[in-house]
């Protein structure tokens, strides 16, 4: 069987594995967040924190709650470091220094996972475990919570109400994430991926002498850090490393973790505004830009043009044998098409066009599928951007979902779209036209402009994943990419609140004969196209400079 | 103005609470499960697949290991010891630069692109040496039988596979060195190979450190 014809099996298992959950799940996920009833556990944790869960917020009461909750997550990681060469269980690990403490911990409540740290030297068990695992369940289930109270403002109407922040998270967290990851971590443990709190210990070699491992609790970070699209490695080389991927099985599954809860969102959308063909209508959006992207990776990736790669015979620098290159694209754009970060091949070896999909991919705005719930309202804001275009053509107001989209609504959807692209391109040039930040780079020409650009597209689009010659940790790149980082993440969600807030405002309009019908191919077409054109304009430049001139001469 | 400060701290406080009673959850009793039932049921997977040859521990089957000569006086990078199947080369590895009174294995890329002077470099050399090194008197190991995989690094630095393209060619060099039979050598590449998973899951293998322990012992048994 040829590698080709492998990997269009891999794919073709994966998409029937990720449909196979895809009622459930979804449909499950609309009952977690349409229901009534609290847990038992749920109820203590309520307790714990102090708060009603039945007290419906409005947009700003929900804003506020995301936002205490993320202040406090970013100052108790922070300390957390900041304190580690006096904690237990920390391997006696030193302290990190304060710079790349305040970019680690803005990175992991982020739900981004950009790592300026050499995982298995630096971070010992309490804060790998108890710190940054910890934001993987939780920077997840916040960008739920924000993504379901934005279809609740399109499923309500005549009321400001979005629903109860607190009982949002919690509910994400313990019936969704976390079941989920049980079940997960078994299985990759079961792969071989390691699981224990053993010490640095020695270990034998063929040749003599012996090499010096750190274990760790890496199966059940590795469950969190794909399901939650978070993405940060137990381990430098994330998911290359075979104690976090085993084999070519578990590689596969990791990528049907990343995949699930995203796609899956797209069910519990159509569930709660009452129609499931509404939700159809993305997911066909977003499958279409992941299926087309993996396409143009693997013929890009097995072309292998690059001089490096042509004498070498194949694009294998930075991929692992048990993958190959077929599974390494999958991997590479199902990361990058979401929010999580994690690798099974480093980006910054992929041939130049490669990477320039990667970063195209994140420069969608992560949303084909997506982070978990950040993917579905990036998807929904382009949605209303693409319906309000379609109105300009025809000379009507435009409606989405018995919703009008008026001139509020479209400044917020605005915003949201402009915030990522200004905080990438302004630091960017920043770091470009300072003296000190191109000392950090690895490789020269347009691919040492490209390690800029990737480190903060992925900083401020909350993914994680680096070209990774750059050496992020000095001063300058922890401090910027942290607060692109916190920008980058917390902004949008002001605008996707605020928006909610208005559309449960409204009262529904009935659909006319003109109503632009949503739920056809057509409007899938529209959205595409859309999606595309905005991001290439916004874009084309930086792109061209970077991976396209690299690309291009080869 | 007074009431809006103690609202905010209201909800911070509240905050701080849910991130304790979640880490209690997430951070504490979630690991400690997880690891309770996967060293009750796989405890040679969760503690790093050690495998053993001669009753002694030497290594992971999942963790590559160099198979160099001793350094000898002067010299900078070790050389190969030919009478063992070689992996992939492990430029990417990275030296312990924090917490320095370890000597931890640092797992890593090179992270060079296609178009990186020192990267066309590498590869040059190392297929260069792939031929040299594997080709015998009645064996000549030509450019295009050289596998991608023999003279590129792999994205861990720590890949414990080759391709079996790879461990083919060093099968001549093997018998040689070893004093067996190329056909002995190559009956065990063969046993060594794996397909892909399931037929169709990532590509065929041959993990190094199980075919040089299976040498070991056909060598000590001739």
């Amino acid at each position: 069987m040829s590698p080709v014809l492998a990997g269009v099996l891999q794919l073709l298992a994966l998409i029937a594995a990720l449909a196979l959950a895809y009622r459930p799940l979804g449909d499950y996920m609309a009952r977690v967040y349409s229901s009534d009833e609290h847990l038992r556990v749920e109820k203590w944790i309520y307790k714990g924190i102090g708060a009603n869960p039945n007290t419906e917020m409005r947009w700003p009461a929900y804003l506020r709650g995301v936002l205490a909750f993320s202040a406090v997550s970013v100052l108790f990681l922070y300390l957390l470091q900041r304190v580690q060469g006096r904690l237990p269980g920390s391997l006696g690990f030193s302290s990190i220094d304060p710079d790349q403490a305040f970019n680690t911990a803005a990175s992991f409540v982020s739900n981004t996972n950009w790592q300026s740290y050499y995982g298995e030297q630096a971070m010992g068990h309490v804060v790998q475990t108890g710190g940054l695992a910890v934001q993987n369940f939780l920077s997840a289930a916040v960008g739920i919570a924000v993504a379901v109270a934005l279809v609740r403002g399109f499923a309500r109407s005549r009321t400001g109400e979005l629903g109860n922040f607190w009982a949002d998270m919690v509910r994400g967290v313990i019936r969704i994430l976390l079941p989920l990851s049980v079940i997960a971590a078994m299985v990759l443990v079961a792969c071989g991926a390691i699981q224990n709190f053993s010490g640095i210990h020695s270990v034998g070699q063929f040749m003599g002498g012996s090499q010096q491992w750190n274990g760790g609790a890496v199966a059940s970070q590795e469950a969190i850090k794909e399901l939650g699209t978070n993405g940060g490695g137990y381990f430098n080389a994330n998911s290359a490393h075979p104690f976090e991927n085993p084999n070519a099985f578990s590689n596969l599954f990791e990528i049907f973790l990343i995949l699930l809860i995203p796609f899956a969102l797209t069910r519990t959308f159509g569930r709660m505004v009452g129609s499931l063909r509404q939700g159809y209508a993305i997911l066909a959006t977003m499958a279409t830009i992941w299926v087309g992207f993996i396409c143009l990776m693997w013929w890009t990736e097995f072309a292998h043009h690059g001089p490096a790669f042509e004498i070498a015979g194949g694009a294998m620098e930075g991929k692992e044998t048990r993958f190959g290159i077929g599974a390494s694209s999958i991997f590479s754009i199902s990361t990058t098409l979401t929010s999580t970060g994690a690798v099974d091949s480093f980006h910054s070896s992929n041939t130049g066009l490669g990477g320039g999909l990667n970063l195209l991919g994140m420069q969608l705005g992560e949303i084909a599928p997506g982070g978990v719930g950040s993917g579905l309202y990036g998807m929904l804001i382009m949605a209303i951007i693409a319906v309000f275009i379609a109105g300009l053509m025809v000379g009507r107001t435009p409606e989405y979902l018995g919703k009008k989209i008026g001139t509020s609504q479209i400044k917020f959807a605005a915003c949201y779209i402009l915030i990522t692209p200004a905080l990438v391109l302004i630091f960017t040039a920043a770091a470009m036209a300072l003296p000190t930040p191109g000392h950090s780079m690895t490789n020269s020409g347009a691919h040492g402009f490209s390690e800029i650009l990737y480190a903060y597209t992925s900083g401020a689009n909350n993914n994680g994943s680096a070209f990774a010659g750059l050496n992020a940790d000095t001063q300058w790149f922890n401090t910027t990419i942290g607060i692109v980082m916190l920008l980058g993440r917390f902004l949008p969600m002001v605008f996707v609140l605020a928006l909610a807030g208005s559309l449960a405002e409204q009262k529904p309009v009935p659909a006319t004969a003109g109503t632009l019908r949503t739920e056809k191919p057509l409007f899938t077409g529209l959205l595409v196209g859309a999606i595309l054109i905005i991001t290439g304009l916004t874009y084309f430049p930086a792109l061209a400079l970077g991976p396209l001139a690299e690309g291009l001469a080869s | 103005m007074n009431n809006s400060v103690t609202n905010t701290a209201r909800l911070l406080w509240a905050g701080l609470r849910a991130l304790l009673v979640l880490t209690v959850v997430t951070g504490i009793l979630y690991p400690l499960a997880i690891t309770g039932v996967a060293q009750g049921l796989f405890p040679g997977k969760a503690n790093g697949s050690e495998i053993k040859a001669d009753g002694k521990v030497v290594g992971s089957s999942l963790i590559g290991q160099a198979y160099n000569l001793p350094l000898k006086q002067g010299q900078e990078t070790p050389e190969p010891d030919l009478k063992w199947f070689q992996g992939r080369p492990q430029n990417g590895l990275g030296t312990n630069s924090a917490n320095t009174q370890y000597k931890l294995i640092l797992s890593g890329a090179t992270n060079r692109s296609g178009d990186n002077a020192e990267l066309i470099r590498w590869v040059k050399d190392a297929k260069a040496a792939v031929i040299k090194d594997n080709s015998t008197a009645d064996y000549k190991v030509k450019a295009s039988d050289v596998p991608a995989d023999a003279v590129t690094s792999s994205g861990s630095g720590l890949d414990p596979d080759i391709s079996p393209e790879y461990a083919d060619i060093q099968v001549h060099r093997i018998a040689e060195t070893n004093g067996l039979s190329v056909a002995q050598v190559q009956k065990l590449v063969d046993e060594h190979t794996d397909g892909r998973v399931l037929g169709f899951m990532g590509e065929p293998t041959v993990n190094v450190l199980e075919l040089n322990i299976a040498l070991k012992e056909l060598v000590a048994k001739s």
